[in-house]
């Protein structure tokens, strides 16, 4: 019976040194973050890419001992659709602790979670949709972008195709906010430079068969087909423009700026023309360190064309966190404090929201597709003369 | 309009008509022999282009390039895995319901097409992206002003009314084809008549589902890329096309598909502004010939079967 309760005893005894030595590891308390992006779908290489980018600033933070708290993120996928979106928005909003969430790689989502958001009072930066409307369109304080709008990409994009000498475009967008915004702001800066549209369709994002659209803007002889949508339909529409024989350059957004696109279509991508903000990842400030750093980790996937958008998106909540403590409201007055006039340091350089949470990015890269890879156009064999677009 | 133009419309409506009459053509003989709806139809379309290309894949790593060799490999490989699957799915899904209400084979085909489709974008490498499908047939393009004709695409098209007639032949002119037939028109007297009904259902939706491989290959042909969601549409498309031509007539089913391309066709040509609605417009026309022709443009005789 003795030896019986000494066991239980000593059992005990154990049980409590582990505990206490487990607390004693784990002495900062741990605080919830959120990532929300498509990870599964169309989209789903830069939503993974996002994903392991805004890891990597968890995980980086959690191993750096300075840090007051352990960080722990929470992933949901929305599909790069609106409903599952808005769900998973809720989801995020609704779970008190999380403190901060970095959301949205598509713009039509985007637009439709930001009222979740403001209702739930939960502080977001966007890492990867463009939509002006998702910062312009309302006045919610929860609401922050650390990636441009496509406002500038299409005006750079405008400016740079009638540049070449382009006169006349056809355009394809999807009925998404995002398409439609695509739409409208390219339309916009073109006519204003002085460039003819042609024709213009708007296609449903799932939409599969693009010949008849085609064939009418093949009898219409455009200069250029102008794309504004995300990396599947692109796929498409490329690999059936050279299917009937149409002739015309194909240019896009940023929405196809991914190895997807080039994995899709193979050689047929070369010479694809497509406008992003910020610079390269490589050429950004702290872009060397991020991808050393995310190489390291060893993630299966790269970081994609907004990878580091993420990083920053979710270094700045951390730091925000680390500053102010794990409080939506403190953090989201603290967000709403880095402005012009305050400005932060990123990897992707100063960030700063104006009024409406937008952080201004005067850099937009123009790409091309050269040999399987974007390469930024200044750089390229076509800017060189040494290859040409179409019909040039 | 100018007479190349038009050629082009014509040439694509043939080619999307003809991937719809292939999977309508499914669809109007399960219903034929079965009397249900198979859902999944689209799904397994869709498993055997990528059935079919990873056939490809798994060629090119055994040194075979020789493209004919490749195309007919191809085929052949995601014909027969489609067959045995719809025999699968023939034997232990939908013939251990053949006493429930056709609803629950209904909802059952519709999952398990969720399932498929899910599947593939789960566990295929990169499934989740569109997946760049390789050009097998010569891509030589002849062009007459706005006509642009591909060797690959006339071969494609080709092939699938090749596969149509001969779907066709063995319904009409063979045994095979007589069994099936009598199994449509009437089940217990077709058993009578020693006609084995499991084999026939059994075959019925292997040919039905090897037909189905065969389209999502002319697919993968024609659009040089597949995606795991590529069937769900087509299987709605496939299923309306069958309806509007009248469920259980093989005819009717073809031209269900050719009418529905062609409705689609002119939705996004002729109606300004509407490519978006194209699809709103062709299913739109097919809602008024189903208020006019409830049992389908080709009436299936069904009055024995009262």
């Amino acid at each position: 019976m003795t030896a019986i309760r000494f066991r239980h005893v000593t059992a005990f005894a154990a049980a409590l040194a582990l505990g206490l030595a487990s607390t004693a590891a784990d002495a900062k308390p741990t605080i919830k973050v959120g990532f929300i992006g498509p990870l599964t779908g169309g989209t789903s290489s830069n939503g993974i890419g996002g994903r392991n980018s805004a890891d990597l600033a968890v995980r980086l933070r959690n191993a750096d001992p300075k840090a007051k708290y352990t960080y722990k993120l929470i992933v949901l996928d929305d599909q790069c659709k609106p409903n599952i979106g808005v769900q998973a928005a809720t989801k995020l909003g609704a779970n008190k602790d999380v403190i901060a969430a970095a959301t949205h790689y598509c713009s039509a989502v985007a637009i439709s979670t930001v009222d979740v958001y403001h209702k739930f009072g939960l502080p977001i930066i966007v890492w990867g949709a463009v939509l002006p409307d998702i910062t312009y369109g309302n006045n919610y304080k929860e609401v922050h972008r650390v990636n441009g709008t496509m406002i500038n990409q299409n005006e750079t994009a405008a400016k740079f195709m009638t540049g070449l000498g382009y006169k006349t475009w056809a355009i394809i967008h999807d009925t998404t906010d995002c398409g439609k915004g695509h739409n409208k702001y390219f339309t916009k800066f073109l006519t204003a430079d002085g460039g003819k549209i042609v024709a213009r369709f708007g296609v449903t994002s799932d939409q599969q068969d693009f010949t008849a659209e085609l064939t009418k803007i093949k009898s219409l002889h455009p200069d250029v087909i102008y794309f504004g949508g995300l990396t599947p339909i692109g796929v498409r529409i490329r690999a059936q423009m050279e299917k009937l024989g149409v002739k015309a350059q194909f240019e896009c957004t940023s929405g196809i700026v991914s190895d997807a696109f080039i994995e899709g279509l193979g050689k047929l991508a070369e010479g694809t023309l497509a406008f992003r903000e910020g610079a390269p990842t490589e050429k950004l400030p702290g872009g060397k360190h991020f991808l050393a750093q995310y190489k390291k980790q060893g993630y299966s996937d790269p970081p994609e064309a907004y990878g580091a958008f993420a990083f920053t998106a979710m270094n700045l909540i951390l730091d925000t966190i680390e500053a102010v403590g794990p409080n939506r409201k403190k953090v989201d007055r603290a967000l709403n404090k880095i402005t012009a006039a305050n400005p932060v340091n990123s990897i992707i350089g100063k960030v700063a929201f104006d009024d409406h949470g937008q952080n201004t990015i005067a850099v937009i890269t123009k790409y091309v597709v050269q040999d399987g890879k974007w390469t930024v156009w200044k750089e390229s064999d076509y800017a060189k003369g040494l290859r040409k677009l179409k019909g040039r | 309009m100018d007479v190349g133009v038009f050629g082009q419309y014509v040439m694509n409506g043939l080619m999307l008509g003809m991937m719809y009459a292939l999977v309508a053509v499914g669809f109007t003989l399960f219903f034929g022999v079965m009397d249900i709806i198979n859902f999944s139809h689209g799904d397994v379309v869709t498993v055997g282009a990528f059935t079919g290309l990873a056939t490809y894949l798994g060629l090119s790593r055994l040194g075979i390039t020789w493209a004919p060799a490749q195309v007919v490999i191809v085929l052949v490989v995601a014909m027969l895995c489609m067959a045995a699957l719809g025999a699968l799915i023939a034997k232990y899904l939908v013939l251990p319901l053949k006493a429930a209400p056709a609803l629950n084979t209904l909802l059952l085909t519709l999952m398990l097409g969720t399932v498929l489709h899910e599947a593939i974008r789960l566990f295929y490498s990169r499934g989740a992206n569109p997946l760049r499908f390789p050009s097998l047939l010569p891509t030589n393009a002849y062009s007459f002003g706005n006509f642009t004709l591909r060797v690959d695409i006339a071969m494609v098209l080709a092939a699938g009314l090749v596969a149509i007639v001969g779907i066709h032949l063995v319904i009409n002119r063979t045994k095979l084809g007589l069994a099936i037939r009598a199994v449509a028109q009437d089940e217990e007297t077709a058993k009578t008549m020693g006609i084995n009904f499991t084999l026939i259902v059994l075959v019925t939706f292997a040919i039905s589902s090897g037909l189905a491989a065969f389209a999502g290959i002319l697919y993968g042909l024609y659009y040089s890329e597949i995606d795991f969601a590529m069937g769900i549409l087509l299987g709605v498309i496939g299923f309306s096309a069958a309806i509007v031509g009248g469920l259980g007539n093989i005819y009717g089913s073809i031209i269900g598909g050719f009418l529905f391309a062609a409705l689609e066709t002119v939705g996004a040509v002729a109606i300004p502004f509407a490519s978006a609605y194209k699809d709103v417009f062709a299913f739109g026309v097919v809602i008024l010939i189903m208020a006019w022709r409830p049992t389908g443009l080709i009436r299936e005789k069904i009055s024995e079967r009262v």
